[in-house]
């Protein structure tokens, strides 16, 4: 039994630079809640404070201010290992640094490539950034959890607001049942890593994941740990989603609204990520072996399915839906190595993964415009001769995707690729050679995703009709363009910073 | 080892005899007049009108969410309450956070309507 402060203040002061960006999001998201309801007169006057309370009328504008707030909060946490807080529940460290600036960055994005989407799609703006300032929170929960409980709410805070986030088109049926199906799916996998955590606590006599690591190497019968590593697992891979839980994937990417959808390929994608590799590196430290064969075999099988079913697609969101799919497969081959280097390689791709797919979904949403819903590969026709400034920052994007270099991309790919091959030269049979065959098949699907990217790229440079409607431009829309593709050429040509950044990142194994 | 579970045998028995004795006994003792009113579903002493399986209005659904809610605020509460003293001002300032957050959203629902019945 832990014992009782005896002076509440100084407990919270003590431990709350572990959870500081949360608050901050979490305290905006709730003023943006109540903010709503407070409207200011239209006609107010030229006055000072009525000009600023009206630049902070809109939710964006809010939203904006919070992940700022919280973005300064974690600089000035930055390099300062906290240490565990609240009871050994929570840790900054510089793992859940990264991983809380990757989500911020993604967030924000989120936010300004948002509101003119939603006014299009004529629907309420305060709850939606609410959410997604919610969910940011709930995924850095997640990033810094070092406990099953807070890991768990973490997920769940995460889970939660983006279900609702999924079906924010109330109008439109497949949003609808895009939101049922994530929820009902997703409560069931959530379901399964609750099983696993629940034996895993029975085994480890502990909810803290370094005593579990530590325990667990002591047991004689394997079996147990087994199933409970299995189900762990197969939860994780749904979120994650990973071949053979990617079934949701496609009817909840096009049914989402667009943002949201690039939010999920993003961030949440990049949480769940984050505690694969909490659980995996920390709770199951030294089970590398038991572990290895079968998610080797998701990774592989999850690259080349994804990549094999997004040939067909019409629907541009399908499609890239099937290639995020895909690109799961690739940052697991960071995980599947179980190396220093594997947490590096994985970091380094999910970076270069939220600038390019960022890029990507910001472009499908100029496509959608009033009565257009601009999803299908040829509404992307003829786009270099109506804005080619746009047309050639999807294609870097396109190629980035694909791993060309000097690219993000490549770099990404380059750094997973290495990190299994360095395995595959340092361990014995049979793993030096499952990791060449990993290898082999990553570096056969990069050539079979560069055809179905090349479709839209087809379309838009060798196709000369085109829609005479305007796209949907906005501020926001061209910050995000802009940002994500100075980001994906300056990770290719300049890598340097971006390697140190996240060598920067290791999971203490205390 | 097994005898440990004697006092478990005992509850058992003496749970499943204890609605078996009050049914048997209260038939004994009770005038027996059957009736067909009797058997009819209760809605508040009126005579129920159409089937059960119907549809419901939404209205119900949002109350029957915000009653989860604010139930289970209820539950986080009690424990709270008995350990009070050992927990002291550190139990009462974290029930305060708990408690304001849910506040925050009781006030939303609140101003968004969810509670007007009309």
């Amino acid at each position: 039994m832990p014992e009782v402060p005896q002076n509440p203040i100084e407990f919270f002061l003590q431990n709350a630079a572990a959870i500081g960006p949360q608050l901050h999001l979490i305290i905006w998201g709730m003023v943006i809640l109540c903010w709503g309801f407070w409207t200011l007169p239209r006609n107010g006057g030229r006055g000072l404070l009525y000009r600023f309370l009206r630049l902070f009328q809109h939710p964006a504008v809010l939203a904006v201010g919070g992940l700022t707030m919280a973005s300064l909060q974690l600089y000035r946490l930055w390099g300062v290992n906290s240490g565990p807080a609240f009871y050994n529940m929570i840790t900054l460290d510089s793992f859940a640094l990264y991983f809380d600036m990757l989500f911020l960055v993604a967030a924000f994005l989120v936010v300004i490539m948002s509101y003119k989407y939603l006014d299009i799609e004529e629907e309420q703006h305060t709850e939606y950034y609410a959410l997604i300032l919610f969910a940011t929170a709930g995924m850095m929960f997640m990033a810094g959890a070092i406990d099953l409980v807070s890991l768990f709410l973490g997920l769940e805070l995460m889970s939660l607001s983006t279900y609702v986030l999924v079906g924010f088109l109330r109008g439109r049926k497949r949003s609808n049942e895009a939101s049922l199906k994530y929820f009902l799916l997703g409560a069931f996998s959530t379901g399964i890593i609750l099983y696993g955590m629940s034996l895993l606590y029975g085994l480890g006599g502990s909810t803290n994941l370094h005593e579990i690591g530590r325990q667990i190497t002591q047991l004689e019968d394997n079996s147990l740990l087994t199933l409970s590593l299995l189900m762990m697992m197969a939860g994780l891979c749904f979120k994650i989603a990973a071949v053979p839980f990617h079934m949701w994937v496609p009817d909840v990417y096009e049914g989402a609204p667009t943002p949201i959808t690039a939010f999920m390929s993003v961030a949440v994608k990049a949480a769940a990520f984050a505690i694969f590799f909490r659980i995996f590196f920390v709770a199951f430290e030294g089970l590398w072996e038991l572990y290895v064969f079968p998610l080797a075999l998701i990774s592989m099988v999850t690259m080349t399915l994804g990549n094999v079913a997004a040939l067909t697609q019409q629907n541009v969101k399908r499609l890239l839906a099937y290639s995020s799919i895909s690109h799961a497969g690739f940052v697991l081959m960071g995980v599947v190595a179980g190396t220093e280097r594997g947490i590096t390689a994985s970091a380094i791709y999910l970076l270069a993964y939220t600038f390019m797919n960022l890029g990507i979904w910001a472009g499908v949403i100029l496509l959608r415009r009033k009565d257009i819903p601009g999803e299908r590969v040829e509404d992307f026709d003829g786009l270099f001769f109506r804005h080619p400034a746009v047309a050639v920052l999807m294609l870097i994007f396109f190629l980035s995707l694909a791993g060309i270099p000097p690219l993000a991309g490549f770099i990404a790919k380059y750094f997973v690729f290495t990190a299994v091959l360095e395995v595959a030269f340092t361990q014995g049979a049979p793993y030096s050679s499952l990791m060449v065959w990993l290898a082999v098949v990553g570096a056969l699907n990069v050539v079979v995703s560069m055809f179905y990217y090349f479709r839209i790229v087809v379309s838009m440079f060798m196709k000369t009709e085109y829609l005479p409607v305007p796209l949907s431009f906005s501020k926001g829309l061209v910050v995000v363009l802009v940002v994500t593709g100075v980001f994906t050429l300056l990770m290719g040509v300049y890598p340097q910073p971006f390697i140190q950044l996240a060598q920067f990142v290791n999971l203490p194994l205390i | 080892m097994l005898a440990s579970y004697v006092p478990i045998v005992i509850f058992i028995l003496v749970a499943l005899s204890l609605p078996v004795v009050g049914l048997v006994v209260g038939r004994l003792i009770r005038p027996y007049k059957p009736h067909a009113t009797k058997l009819m579903a209760y809605e508040c002493g009126v005579d129920p009108e159409g089937d059960a399986r119907d549809r419901f209005s939404i209205r119900f659904y949002i109350i029957a969410i915000l009653f989860v809610v604010f139930e289970v605020e209820t539950i986080f509460l009690f424990p709270w309450a008995i350990i009070y003293r050992r927990l002291a001002l550190f139990g009462f300032i974290e029930m305060l956070v708990f408690l304001g957050i849910l506040i925050v959203g009781y006030f939303y629902v609140w101003k968004k309507g969810a509670l007007e019945w009309v």
